[in-house]
C-alpha cells in the first residue's frame, strides 16, 4: 500500500515548499526553482519536460561558477538475472539482488564533470551514475558485482530511467542558468530529489535541494487504486466488462 | 494518440494496440483458436511487462471468445454437455496451473519453462496439424474419398474407461473422464502460458475425443470463455497483472476482427484451416526456439522494474 502515503507526502511537500523557497534565496549564492513540482501521470501521459532555472552568484574573481543538477528518484531494490549457455540453451543461471538503486537518475552540468570538479568532490556529492553506491549481492559463479552493476546501468538506460549522458545546463546571462529535465513516459511514481550544486574553481560554494513528486491522477489513478485495493472486485469487473464488450460486438454484427 | 496504461505503467499508441487486437481477434474467429499464443508474445514485444501481458491476455481472450462463441452458438455448433464437462476440468486445471506458476517462479526458471513449453507444445501440435492436413489435401487431389479424420484410430483403452456419457451433438458415446482430463490439461496450460489453450484443445477434441470438426470450434470457444474468465480473476486478485485499459482497447479491435474471422472461416475448408493454423503455430515455436538457442544480445535482465509497484 504505497499509494495513500505518497498522496499525503505530496501534500505536505507542496505546502512546505510555499514557505521554504523564497526566504532562502536572499542570503545564499544560489536561487533555483522548477517549472512544476508535481508531475501528474494522466491517462494521456506520454512524458514531459520540466524547466529548472535559477540564478547563481559568480565565483571569486567574477568568473561564472559551474552548476551541476542531479535528479534522483526514490531508491528501490531489484533482482537482475543473467543468462548463460547450458547444453546449447540460454537460460538464467545467476542472479544478483541490488539494493539502493534510484528508480530514476539524471545529471546536467554547465561543463563536462571532470572539468567542473575533482573526483573527490564528485564522489563526496555523489554526482554521476558511476559514483552511485549500491548494495549488490551476487549469486552467480560466472559474473561479479562489477558486471551486474554495469548491467543495471545498461538496462535502466534502455528503459529511459537513467540518463545515458550528461545533459547541459545553459547560461542565458552571467548569473542566470537553466536546464530542461526530460521525464519519460515510463517514469516511476514517488518523491524525487533535485539537487543543484554551485561549484567554482573545483570547490563547492553552494547547494540547494528542491523536491519533485511524480504521481498518478485522474482515471488512471482511480483504476490503479481499485486494482490494488479491491483486487477481487476489480478482477470480476474486468471479466464482466470484457464479456459484455464481446457480446455487444457480436450483437451489433448480427444486426448489421 | 498515446494512452497511459495504469497497471502496465507505460504509455502506448492506441492504434498499435487496436491493430494488434484486431489481428488476434480475426485469427480467433477464423480458427476457434489462436488468440493468446500470439497475443502474449506480441504484447511483450511491445514492451508490456510479461506478467501484465499474461494477465491482460487472458482478459482479452474472454472478450474475443465470447463474440466468437456466440456466433457459433447461433449456428448450433456448441455441444453443451461436452462443453460443461470441459469447463469443469478447465476450472480445476487453471487453479492447479496458477499454483504451479508460483512454485516455478520461486525457483527462478519460469521464463525457461514458459518458452520451453511454448516450443514443445506449439512445435509438436503445429507439426502434427500441418502434416495431417497436407496428407488430407494430397489424398483428395489423388482422387480418394475424404476419409473421416479421427475415428479411424484404434481406441481400445479409451472405450474401456468408465462413466460413459452420450454426447448427442458430437454423435459420441465416450467416458466423461476423457473430456474432464482434457479440460484439466488445457486449464493448466492456459494459466501457465497465458493463453486460451485452443491450440491444444482443438486438436485434442478432434484427434483424442473424435468430435466432428463442425462442433469443435464452437465448443472450444465456449470452454475457453469460462476458463480464461477464471484465469483473469485469479491473475487480478493474486498478481495484480490485469490492465483493464489495455484489455478494453485490445477487445475493441479484437471483437471486430473476430466477426470477420468467423465469416472467412466459414468459407474455408477444414484442411486448409488446419494447415494455416498449423503453420502459424509452427512459426511461433521456431521463433521461440531460436531465441532459446541463439546467444542473447543482452544476457542480463531485470526481474522486476526498479520503482515499479509489486
Amino acid at each position: 500500500m504505497r499509494r495513500p502515503r505518497l498522496r499525503i507526502a505530496v501534500g505536505v511537500l507542496l505546502a512546505g515548499l510555499a514557505f521554504a523557497a523564497p526566504s532562502r534565496a536572499a542570503e545564499e549564492p544560489l536561487a533555483v526553482d522548477l517549472s512544476r513540482h508535481l508531475v501528474e501521470i494522466t491517462t494521456g501521459f506520454s512524458g514531459t519536460d520540466l524547466l529548472l532555472f535559477g540564478a547563481a552568484e559568480p565565483g571569486r574573481g567574477g568568473e561564472p561558477a559551474d552548476v551541476v543538477v542531479v535528479v534522483s528518484g526514490p531508491e528501490d531494490s531489484t533482482t537482475i538475472r543473467r543468462k548463460d549457455s547450458v547444453a546449447g540453451l540460454w537460460i538464467n543461471t545467476g542472479s544478483a539482488r541490488i539494493k539502493g538503486a534510484p528508480a530514476f537518475y539524471r545529471v546536467a552540468s554547465t561543463r563536462p564533470l571532470e572539468q567542473v570538479a575533482p573526483p573527490a568532490l564528485l564522489q563526496k556529492l555523489g554526482i554521476g551514475l558511476e559514483r552511485q553506491k549500491f548494495d549488490i549481492r551476487v549469486e552467480d559463479d560466472g559474473a561479479n558485482s562489477t558486471a551486474y552493476r554495469a548491467a543495471l546501468m545498461r538496462l535502466m538506460q534502455a528503459r529511459g530511467q537513467y540518463g545515458d549522458r550528461i545533459a547541459t545546463v545553459t547560461r542565458p546571462g552571467r548569473r542566470l542558468f537553466r536546464t530542461e529535465i526530460h521525464v519519460p513516459a515510463t517514469v516511476p511514481v514517488g518523491i524525487y530529489k533535485v539537487e543543484i550544486h554551485l561549484i567554482a574553481q573545483g570547490r563547492l560554494i553552494g547547494s540547494q535541494e528542491t523536491p519533485l513528486a511524480v504521481d498518478r491522477v485522474g482515471l488512471g489513478a482511480a483504476i490503479h487504486d481499485f486494482a490494488y485495493r479491491q483486487a477481487g472486485l476489480y478482477g470480476l469487473a474486468s471479466v464482466v466488462l470484457a464479456a459484455c464488450a464481446g457480446w455487444l460486438a457480436a450483437w451489433m454484427f448480427r444486426k448489421g | 494518440m498515446q494512452i497511459y496504461l495504469p497497471i502496465a505503467e507505460m504509455s502506448v499508441n492506441v492504434f498499435v494496440i487496436l491493430a494488434v487486437g484486431g489481428g488476434i481477434g480475426f485469427l480467433s474467429g477464423l480458427f476457434g483458436a489462436g488468440g493468446g499464443f500470439l497475443l502474449t508474445p506480441l504484447l511483450i514485444f511491445l514492451g508490456v511487462p510479461p506478467a501484465v501481458a499474461v494477465g491482460t491476455g487472458t482478459n482479452q481472450i474472454v472478450a474475443s471468445s465470447v463474440s466468437g462463441a456466440l456466433a457459433q452458438w447461433r449456428r448450433g455448433n456448441v455441444d453443451l454437455r461436452m462443453g460443461l464437462i470441459l469447463i469443469l476440468g478447465g476450472l480445476v486445471g487453471s487453479g492447479l496451473g496458477v499454483m504451479l506458476f508460483h512454485w516455478l517462479r520461486r525457483l527462478g526458471h519460469i521464463d525457461l519453462v514458459i518458452s520451453g513449453s511454448y516450443v514443445v507444445l506449439l512445435g509438436g501440435i503445429g507439426g502434427l496439424m500441418v502434416t495431417e492436413s497436407v496428407r488430407a489435401l494430397l489424398r483428395r487431389r489423388a482422387g480418394g474419398g475424404a476419409e473421416p479424420m479421427a475415428r479411424r484410430h484404434a481406441r481400445g483403452w479409451i472405450d474401456r474407461l468408465p462413466l460413459k456419457v452420450r454426447f448427442r451433438r458430437s454423435q459420441l458415446y465416450i467416458s466423461a473422464l476423457l473430456p474432464a482430463l482434457v479440460g484439466i490439461a488445457v486449464g493448466m496450460i492456459s494459466a501457465i502460458m497465458g493463453v486460451g489453450g485452443g491450440f491444444v484443445l482443438v486438436p485434442a477434441m478432434i484427434y483424442l475425443l473424435g468430435m466432428p470438426t463442425a462442433v469443435v470450434m464452437g465448443t472450444s470457444l465456449f470452454q475457453i470463455v469460462f476458463v480464461t474468465a477464471n484465469a483473469t480473476f485469479l491473475h487480478a486478485t493474486i498478481n495484480h497483472t490485469v490492465d483493464v485499459v489495455l484489455a478494453l482497447v485490445l477487445v475493441l479491435g479484437g471483437a471486430i476482427g473476430a466477426q470477420f474471422g468467423v465469416r472467412v472461416g466459414a468459407r474455408l475448408k477444414g484442411e486448409h484451416l488446419r494447415a494455416l493454423l498449423g503453420l502459424l503455430v509452427l512459426a511461433v515455436a521456431v521463433k521461440l526456439l531460436v531465441d532459446l538457442l541463439l546467444p542473447p544480445a543482452e544476457p542480463f535482465s531485470l526481474a522486476a522494474a526498479v520503482g515499479a509497484i509489486r
